[in-house]
């Protein structure tokens, strides 16, 4: 393959170098230093994509991070799929696999062609907007429709191999964009010692100084580049990020920077090294030195590849050796539109003209292109443009000195490239993500950051300074304000020299008209790759658009991947011309994060697979792991849920745990339980104040159950807590609600009751929690400890400390399954060891291990309510038939107690906590299952309840279910029906919720 | 409380706050949160070049003290038993000998002691400190992990926010802080070795997260 | 993502170890039983949601677990001050 349009000599590629790469299909070559652009460019390709709405072919327009049209996708193997990237910012490398996305089959025969014609009117402006006042259902189909016809890439159908990193920075002073400005306050900031960060999107610092032929005192302006670049690698406190792109600016400063670390170097990335990285910066100072984007002139066919902006061609010619055509045609408001004239010319290539709008252009650039031959064709602009897969030729003609029409003959002249230049954009996005809003400067045509609450500096391109000696000072005053804000001393920074090259006045043109009305011209586009054109804003503000904000969602201008960063001021223009108004009366422009499109990986980092969410164990997890046990998630923690052998279903298993601790006894990994130690003299009286219920008189050596409400009176968390000594207690918890109850702790005592002596520490994890339950569960324990186990002298709600294997424990004699229990605390780090001799002296009782699952069910026959599952922020102890756990007798009004007696709380027909007895006893009504008094009645039922937990009762030999009921507790013996979705109705029967051992007579023994 | 198992209610009153020994004689070995790890064998077999080094210090005795630190008495009564006055400054620690003492609130404290100490030292206190205190052993609900190496601040910087630039995080700093989406108690011993407590329930998963954010420097595991 | 200054802890640390707890100074009646439905319900259900200045409640619960108070602006993001319960915000609304 020969690169037609590669120079011999000049760029910063390296020429010994040669790479290999595929588009499409076919391979091509290009050289170390290039981006996938450039290469593209150097091999002639014209088209990279089909346009979305009417599927014209599209170029190459600019050489960065605002490139509309060559949006690829990348990636050798199915696993490294990547979409959306810019050709314009990957880098060459060997081997490099891409693919255009948009058309259908491939952007040279496309299908959609044909159909693109008329797709302009299948797909009006205002597609967007009328399609959703259509009902929502079809929105889906309209989506589909859309995206298949565009093709907006795809994401990768197996598993990635890379892996992505994240990582937290801090900083004095973060300076993003190392071109001249932000060079020069990097160099200043760090000579003063300040920890600077210095990130750029490419792959080299210098910016624009990296494609100009400018001298800074009088040498290469890359010889100043690479002696800053050197010096600011020389400071430890230095942290230089290139090939890395700041793509959010958030509160406070904070600052997200995507940096491709292996994405130029391999389609996977070497081994062990991460493929990109989100740095998350916290900066005391954020310097913006982003620079400005040039802004294209919009006229007709002005999408026909081989129209770019000017600095792009510059760039290509001076940075990449790369001239993108054979014949340019320039259309200019201004002097540096030439810039690219004189670039051509002086790679030896022809320019035809210079088509120049101002009547009488003067700068000396113009000079240059006139003393070297130049045809400057002035008061003039190009005002279409023919060809279809390239451009053959433009039509010029003379345009009215306030550039509203065309005031002479149309002359054509043959081309294949344009370039075009209306003048600058500063890139003042990540201004605007923390909510600044843009305001408008007359004198550079264009939107500069607007005031801000953020610690921030700007400096250079966007501001408008395009002067590189103004672009320099401007740095070094960025610089030198963040090092005195920062509270350091400057050091002396001596800034180099560059050339001045005097400028003639800019014209303000954006639109340039057409012999024919903009409705009726060939179609000129303001936002490529929405495909927004200058007649559908015109359209937009004739239907009654009046806001920017407004147009942009009716046409869906800078709704991009680029976020129309070439479209969006034109658009503005058109819209502003078209209401009669200027561009800042019709609103102003916000971008949102990300500036550029970021990858899943890298927003994912190291938060998946494995590493997803944290997940808690207790110290008995291998011994459930090897057991088989299945887990269920409870919060963060892995519980067992039940304990399959082999050859069971899971209601077998169930069964079987359920019968075992009934009939012997069973064990429970019950560590994940909240638990709290309270200590201080008035320990007892916060309890009181927190719990519904009395503490006052609860004796060492002795435990209690306990409600906590809220203020409003409902119920949000229970548990068992025991009286330790005098001035000490450990409360247990729900286990989800753990670290809400310690902080609902914290909150009283500090901000309510700072007088009461007290401290609460989570001891959760501290204290291995093994429950023993059944009838045997006594004789088990005596098997391992020498103390007198009797119920005389270890009654119900007990809790002694004595030796369990030879392990210090508390033992705590109470119950959730209703049989008798002994809750067997030790040191976690003890906690398998007394677990295992558990099993070793268990076997002889047929110990059974049980999880959440048995626990749920037998604590159901029981009736006994888990908070989060039978409660749900709505019910007072007394709907949960629990008033026997509120005392009204305590002197201080605790934590619910006036929130249970508003009206709302003390009214009749509240929903009551019922047990459910299906007439059909295997039926198992569904949670959550709605009750209804008449089955038969007509659609919408009066739904008069609901089922909070339902099971099977291996143990009674019929389904079992608590539930809801308006007015339940005065309805035991109605018959309640639950009508399903598959059309069956469950009959049941208001009863008790206690369906075992009413008199509690098996857990007191 | 010669034998816990024959205490009495009256006696265990008499403590006001229940003190036990919660560690049982040397015939029975403890198991620290990453057991399971086995890291005694990984430091056998496994690479021996790295930029990130990681020690277990395990089975530790851990006391959390609270007190008011305007109490002159027992701050006193603290020094006394700790041979070290507790640090006041806000995120300062102190150490004397085995013992050392991190600052985690303006009225709490965590102290790490050698593991057999724990009930000793926690008896003393009790002796020595009266009025409203509380101390909590803790020692099964943590362990202990040394982290040193050239690359342990570039390591650290994946797993935490907090700013470890030497300047604000010198040795003897000590925070509580979000690490790995859980939480460690981080404290710099040296220049390039840092101390974490971090919560038994999740070790495991700090122990995978360490595991592959050290990827890129390479992980070596000590005894 | 907020950049909180503890009061407790004199340094500047990530929102992510801090909850925010609501409304700051909303004391709990001292007679609660006192107090009419009507009362008790803006005691419990009643918050402001200004534009602009207003004073929240937070707590450092990755770090000392102790509540303070903030000013910030709804509108700009702005933390204007932080301060110990029991102190009284020095920035108000107007
Ligand atoms: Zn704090």
């Amino acid at each position: 393959m020969t690169q037609q349009n590669r120079l011999q000599s000049g760029g910063r590629i390296d020429r010994s170098k040669s790479l290999t790469f595929t588009y499409n299909g076919k391979q091509y070559k290009g050289f170390q230093g290039d981006t996938l652009a450039s290469a593209m460019l150097a091999n002639g390709v014209n088209v990279v994509s089909r346009s979305f709405k009417y599927s014209r072919p599209r170029g190459i327009v600019a050489a960065g991070a605002e490139e509309p049209n060559a949006i690829l996708q990348l990636g050798a193997t199915e696993a490294t799929q990547v979409p959306n990237v810019r050709a314009t910012q990957q880098e060459l490398f060997n081997g490099l696999v891409s693919q255009s996305t948009n058309g259908w089959p491939n952007v040279d025969t496309d299908v959609m062609s044909v159909l693109g014609k008329v797709g302009g009117k299948m797909m009006p402006p205002g597609f967007y907007y009328k399609t959703f006042m259509f009902p929502e259902s079809l929105w889906n189909t309209y989506e589909s429709l859309i995206r298949k016809a565009a093709g907006m890439g795809r994401s990768p159908l197996e598993n990635d191999p890379d892996f992505y990193d994240h990582i937290n920075q801090h900083c004095d002073v973060l300076i993003v964009g190392a071109g001249p400005a932000g060079l020069a306050a990097a160099l200043t900031a760090a000579r003063s010692g300040a920890r600077v960060i210095l990130a750029d999107e490419q792959s080299e610092f210098g910016g624009s100084l990296l494609s100009t032929t400018e001298k800074l005192d009088g040498k290469p302006a890359s010889e100043w580049v690479s002696a800053v670049t050197e010096e600011l690698r020389s400071y430890d406190d230095v942290m230089l990020l290139p090939r890395s792109t700041v793509n959010g600016y958030h509160d406070h400063n904070f600052v997200t920077i995507h940096e491709r670390c292996t994405d130029h170097l391999s389609d996977i990335a070497p081994v062990n090294q991460a493929r990109q990285r989100l740095h998350k910066v916290r900066a005391k100072w954020v310097v913006l030195a982003t620079g400005a984007h040039e802004r294209p002139l919009v006229y007709s066919n002005n999408d026909v590849p081989g129209c770019m902006v000017s600095g792009a061609v510059s760039t290509y010619i001076n940075r990449y050796g790369v001239v993108p055509g054979n014949e340019l045609v320039v259309t200019t408001t201004n002097d540096y539109g030439y810039q690219s004239a004189l670039d051509w010319h002086d790679a030896g290539r022809k320019v035809v003209a210079v088509v120049d709008t101002r009547a009488n252009p003067a700068g000396e650039r113009v000079d240059a292109a006139r003393q070297r031959g130049i045809n400057v064709i002035t008061g003039s602009a190009v005002i279409d443009v023919q060809g279809s897969k390239r451009v053959s030729g433009v039509s010029v003609a003379p345009i009215s000195a306030d550039g509203n029409k065309v005031s002479g003959s149309v002359t054509k002249l043959s081309t294949d490239t344009v370039a075009t230049s209306g003048g600058w954009s500063p890139v003042i996005h990540l201004s605007s993500h923390t909510g600044s809003r843009p305001i408008w400067n007359d004198e550079i045509v264009g939107f500069v950051p607007g005031p801000t609450v953020q610690k921030q500096l700007t400096a250079g391109g966007i501001n408008g300074s395009y002067n590189t000696n103004s672009v320099l000072s401007e740095g070094l005053e960025a610089g030198l304000k963040a090092v005195a804000e920062v509270g350091l001393n400057a050091a002396e920074v001596i800034l180099p020299i560059a050339e001045d090259v005097k400028e003639g006045a800019a014209m303000t043109l954006f639109h340039i008209p057409h012999v024919k009305p903009t409705s009726q011209a060939p179609k000129q586009f303001v936002d490529y790759q929405t495909d927004v054109t200058a007649a559908g804003i015109e359209l937009a503000c004739r239907e009654g658009f009046e806001s920017i904000e407004h147009v942009k969602r009716y046409t869906a201008m800078g709704f991009g991947t680029d976020q129309g960063k070439l479209g969006n001021i034109n658009g503005m223009a058109v819209a502003a011309k078209a209401l009669n108004k200027t561009i800042p009366q019709t609103g102003t422009t916000i971008f949102r994060p990300n500036y550029t499109p970021i990858t899943f990986g890298a927003i994912a980092g190291r938060n998946c697979g494995a590493l997803f969410d944290p997940k808690r164990y207790s110290a008995m997890q291998m011994w459930h792991v090897e057991r088989g046990a299945k887990f269920e998630d409870v919060g963060q923690w892995k519980r067992p849920w039940y304990f399959p052998q082999a050859g069971e279903n899971m209601q077998q298993s169930l069964d079987r745990e359920c019968l075992a601790v009934r009939d012997s006894v069973g064990i429970l990994d019950a560590s994940t339980l909240g638990k709290i130690d309270i200590q201080g003299k008035d320990a007892r009286e916060f309890l009181g104040r927190i719990y519904s219920n009395a503490w006052a008189k609860l004796a060492v050596g002795k435990c209690r159950y306990g409600l906590m409400c809220g203020e409003d009176g409902m119920v949000f968390d229970d548990g068992v807590s025991a009286c330790l000594g005098d001035n000490h207690f450990l409360m247990t918890t729900t286990t989800g609600g753990a670290a809400r109850v310690l902080e609902w702790l914290e909150l009283y005592h500090q901000t309510e009751w700072p007088e009461l002596e007290v401290y609460f520490n989570t001891v959760t994890d501290h204290w291995s929690t093994l429950t023993i339950s059944g009838p045997n569960s006594r004789k088990l324990l005596a098997e391992l400890t020498d103390y007198d186990l009797s119920n005389d002298n270890f009654s119900f709600m007990d809790w002694k400390q004595i030796k369990v294997a030879g392990v210090p424990a508390r033992v705590f004699r109470i119950s959730f399954t209703g049989e008798l229990t002994f809750e067997i605390n030790v040191q976690a780090n003890y906690g398998t060891h007394v677990w295992e001799k558990l099993f070793e002296a268990g076997a002889k009782y047929n110990l059974t291990p049980y999880g959440t699952e048995t626990m749920h069910i037998l604590r159901a026959e029981k009736g006994f309510i888990i908070a989060g599952q039978d409660t749900d922020g709505s019910v007072h102890p007394f709907d949960l038939g629990m008033g026997w756990c509120v005392s009204n007798k305590k002197p201080f009004s605790y934590v619910g107690k006036r929130g249970m007696n508003r009206q709302d709380c003390v009214r009749d027909n509240r929903k009551q906590m019922v047990g459910l007895k299906t007439k059909d006893p295997k039926m198992v009504i569904p949670e959550g299952a709605q009750a209804v008094l008449d089955p038969n009645e007509p659609i919408p039922m009066k739904m008069v309840g609901h089922v909070t937990s339902s099971y099977w009762s291996a143990n009674l030999g019929h389904s079992i279910a608590m539930g809801f009921i308006k007015g339940g507790l005065d309805k035991m013996g109605e018959t309640v029906y639950y009508p399903l979705v598959d059309g069956t109705v469950i009959e049941a029967e208001i009863c008790s919720p206690i369906f075992l051992d009413p008199k509690g007579e098996r857990q007191n023994v | 409380m010669s034998d816990l198992n024959v205490m009495t209610a009256a006696e265990m009153a008499a403590t006001k706050a229940a003190v036990m020994d919660q560690v049982p004689g040397p015939e029975i070995q403890g198991q620290s949160p990453l057991h399971h790890a086995d890291l005694d064998s990984l430091a056998k077999v496994g690479p021996k070049q790295g930029g990130v080094h990681l020690r277990e210090h395990k089975l530790l005795g851990h006391l959390t003290l609270r007190l008011n630190p305007e109490n002159d008495d027992q701050l006193a009564a603290a020094e006394r038993v700790l041979g070290v006055a507790l640090p006041l400054q806000p995120l300062t620690s102190v150490e004397n000998g085995s013992y050392s003492v991190r600052w985690m609130s303006p009225d709490e404290w965590l102290i790490l002691v050698p593991g057999l100490e724990a009930f000793d030292v926690e008896s003393k206190f009790r002796d020595e400190m009266g009025g409203h205190y509380s101390l909590v052993n803790s020692s099964g609900g943590s362990t202990v992990l040394e982290l040193s190496g050239p690359d342990v601040v570039e390591l650290l910087k994946r797993c935490t926010p907090i700013d470890l630039h030497p300047k604000l995080f010198p040795v003897g700093k000590v925070v509580s802080t979000v690490f790995a989406k859980s939480s460690a108690i981080i404290r710099r011993t040296g220049e390039q070795r840092f101390e974490l407590v971090i919560r038994r329930s999740f070790s495991d998963y700090i122990w995978l997260w360490l595991q592959e954010t050290s990827r890129e420097f390479g992980l070596v595991v000590k005894v | 993502m907020f950049h909180i200054y503890c009061p407790h802890c004199a340094e500047y640390r990530e929102e992510e170890e801090f909850h925010a707890a609501g409304q700051a100074h909303i004391a709990r009646p001292l007679d609660p039983e006192a107090c009419s439905d009507k009362e008790w319900g803006e005691y419990m259900f009643f918050r402001k949601n200004p534009r602009g200045i207003h004073h929240e409640l937070w707590v450092h619960a990755a770090g000392c677990r102790k509540f303070f108070n903030m000013t910030r602006d709804t509108q700009s993001y702005e933390i204007k001050e932080v301060y110990k319960i029991g102190e009284k915000p020095s920035v108000v609304a107007e």
